[in-house]
């Protein structure tokens, strides 16, 4: 199997003033495609960071990183846009669905930067919308979706234009047990039975077990269960 | 492209039901700026229309030369037949130009009114003057007829009632119209009795001519300044009232856009602050569409279309408004060639309208761009944390 990500010597620092404050520091790390991997840390670990720019979001200040043999660090700004469209899809603690579009159109909405015809659009919304079980709720707005549910619309979205990696920041956070392991239940399915690459932020170990590998930071570095440096 | 910046802006558009408080700032803001400048640019749009409208290019007044008002001026009944006479003229009337002081409705406050004594073909010459309401003067008697907005901005003008001017008294016998123009703010009487009441003796300042043609002021003009015996110049309405209105709608015209760009600037605040804090409530949003893919022009041009269409929605309520309330609404003002009241009604014209919404826009664009911008700046990962 190839690897969907690939850190070499990894960096990002923030400039606060005339202080630089170090996030993450030499990352080096290897993903294989159709992996599932829990990333796990104590607050500040730079867990987040790691996953923004392994999604494109945001660039390193230094090393290499590759997602899906492509290499991110020459990508400017459209580049990267136009990259996240078509092979990353995200999903937020918070949900982050636009509140007065119905689930539907949420779903939609990374189709709207392809080509495919309206109709072409509302079936794939619907297809994603069936394979997270809430066809039935395509009209509502997130408002009258329970936490639950607004996630799993909010998988659908990141599912809809077929991406090859799925990153997740803390997808159970803001959910109860029950329903956060039906969410965990949901993107092991993607991830099985659908081949998705899947890479989630978590401070939950029980979320943890879901996944198939499980790396650990702290510092700002990537360590192994017991916190030594690896 | 088109996609993605028609369904952001919808959804900006969809949104304002719930930002309805801070959305009407902007609303409220412009279309103030709106309804200002358009109600004060209509009043020197109609004024200068009230003035226009009495002008015709083959109509001269016959003046003393020099004089840039009807006041100045005397013609003695000779010269007055001379010029009749005249190959250019085809009807001419003698006429004083004095002003009375009246008290206007409303206060105790007394303004100069014109009272212009006529001769008969003064009627000829002037179509456009009809009595609505009661008869003409009859010559020789001490009768007036009013012009409609004198009569409805000054008291005692009613048909039937009596004036006393210059220890006179003077029956209004009848009200006429004059095509909207200046004339309908006078008040006319036979010439003669003017003469009398004001002592001038036999003269009038000026005389009203039908010329035969309007290439025909050319000539009589030549003619008159070329005769030893007159000290006279010929203009036509045209020429004479585009000058008398020339220094007062400028005025008014340029006081309604200095007001207009002070409280423009008021109200681009305050659409920036309103768009500033309408992007900054969407901060998360907008990252998340960006996060998906959705690069930063649909996000801008949304965000301006958002802010223009607000500025719109305020030009359309502000000239929309000034339009209701003035629009046609009288008013008089004092006319500084002849230090007497003018009449006219405030116009608030489609180009005036067009002109406010104009505005509206430019001031939607401003306060939408710099909101716009920031929204398209700030670095995704740290909008998405709401900061």
């Amino acid at each position: 199997m190839s690897a969907a990500v690939t850190c070499r010597n990894l960096e990002k620092q923030y400039t606060k003033g005339k202080e630089v404050v170090p996030v993450l520091t030499g990352i080096n790390l290897e993903i294989e495609e159709g992996d599932f991997v829990a990333l796990m840390g104590p607050s500040g670990s730079g867990k987040t960071t790691l996953l923004n720019l392994i999604g494109g979001l945001d660039h390193p200040t230094g090393g290499e990183i590759e997602v899906g043999g492509v290499d991110l660090n020459d990508m400017n700004g459209r580049e990267l846009a136009k990259w996240r469209s078509e092979h990353v899809g995200f999903i937020f603690q918070f949900y982050n669905l636009l509140p007065v579009l119905n689930a539907q159109r949420n779903v939609e909405l990374p189709l709207l930067l392809t080509k495919l015809s309206r109709k072409q659009r509302a079936k794939n919304a619907g297809t994603a919308l069936e394979i997270v079980g809430l066809a039935d709720r395509a009209k509502h707005k997130p408002s009258e979706l329970s936490g639950g549910q607004q996630q799993r619309v909010a998988i659908a979205r990141a599912l809809v234009a077929d991406p090859s990696l799925l990153v997740c920041d803390e997808p159970t956070g803001d959910l109860d047990r029950e329903t956060a392991d039906e969410i965990l239940g949901l993107l092991q399915t993607l991830n099985q039975e659908y081949g998705k690459t899947i890479i989630m932020v978590t401070h939950d170990p029980l979320a943890a077990e879901r996944a198939r590998h499980v790396l650990h930071m702290d510092k700002g570095k990537l360590v192994t269960d017991a916190g030594v440096e690896v | 492209m088109f996609a993605q910046i028609r369904e952001i802006t919808l959804m900006n558009l969809q949104n304002l039901s719930s930002r309805l408080g801070s959305s009407s700032v902007i609303v409220v803001g412009i279309g103030g700026v709106v309804a200002v400048l358009v109600g004060l640019l209509s009043m020197a749009t109609g004024f200068s229309a009230a003035l226009n409208s009495t002008g015709k290019a083959d109509r001269a007044l016959i003046m003393r030369e020099g004089s840039t008002s009807e006041m100045n001026g005397a013609m003695s009944a000779g010269q007055r037949a001379t010029i009749r006479a005249m190959e250019e003229v085809a009807t001419a009337s003698g006429e004083t130009y004095v002003v009375a002081a009246i008290e206007k409705i409303g206060t105790d406050v007394p303004a100069n009114v014109v009272v212009r004594g006529v001769e008969p073909p003064s009627f000829d010459i002037r179509p456009e003057v009809k009595i609505i309401e009661g008869r003409r003067f009859e010559p020789g008697r001490a009768e007036i007829i009013v012009g409609v907005k004198a009569a409805s901005q000054f008291k005692g003008l009613g048909v039937g009632e009596t004036l006393k001017v210059r220890d006179q008294s003077w029956q209004v016998v009848g009200h006429f119209v004059a095509g909207g123009s200046v004339t309908e703010s006078e008040i006319w009487a036979d010439l003669a009795n003017v003469q009398s009441a004001f002592r001038r003796g036999g003269t009038s300042n000026t005389m009203r001519v039908q010329l035969v043609s309007p290439e025909a002021a050319l000539k009589l003009n030549k003619r008159l300044r070329e005769d030893p015996r007159f000290d006279l110049m010929v203009r036509t309405e045209r020429e004479h009232y585009a000058e008398q209105s020339r220094d007062r709608a400028t005025l008014i015209n340029d006081f309604g856009v200095a007001v207009g760009i002070i409280m423009a600037i008021g109200a681009v605040f305050a659409a920036l602050n309103t768009m500033y804090s309408a992007v900054s409530s969407r901060t998360v949003e907008i990252a998340t569409l960006r996060a998906l893919g959705f690069s930063s022009l649909p996000v801008v041009v949304s965000v301006m279309i958002e802010a223009m269409a607000l500025a719109l929605l305020g030009g359309l309520l502000g000239g929309g408004l000034v339009w209701l309330a003035f629009d046609g609404y009288t008013a008089s003002t004092l006319n500084n060639a002849s230090f007497s009241q003018v009449a006219f009604d405030f116009a608030v014209t489609g180009d005036l309208l067009q002109m406010g919404l104009t505005w509206a826009l430019a001031l939607g664009l401003i306060g939408g761009l710099f909101p716009a911008l920031r929204a398209a700046r700030l670095p995704i990962t740290t909008a998405l944390r709401g900061e």
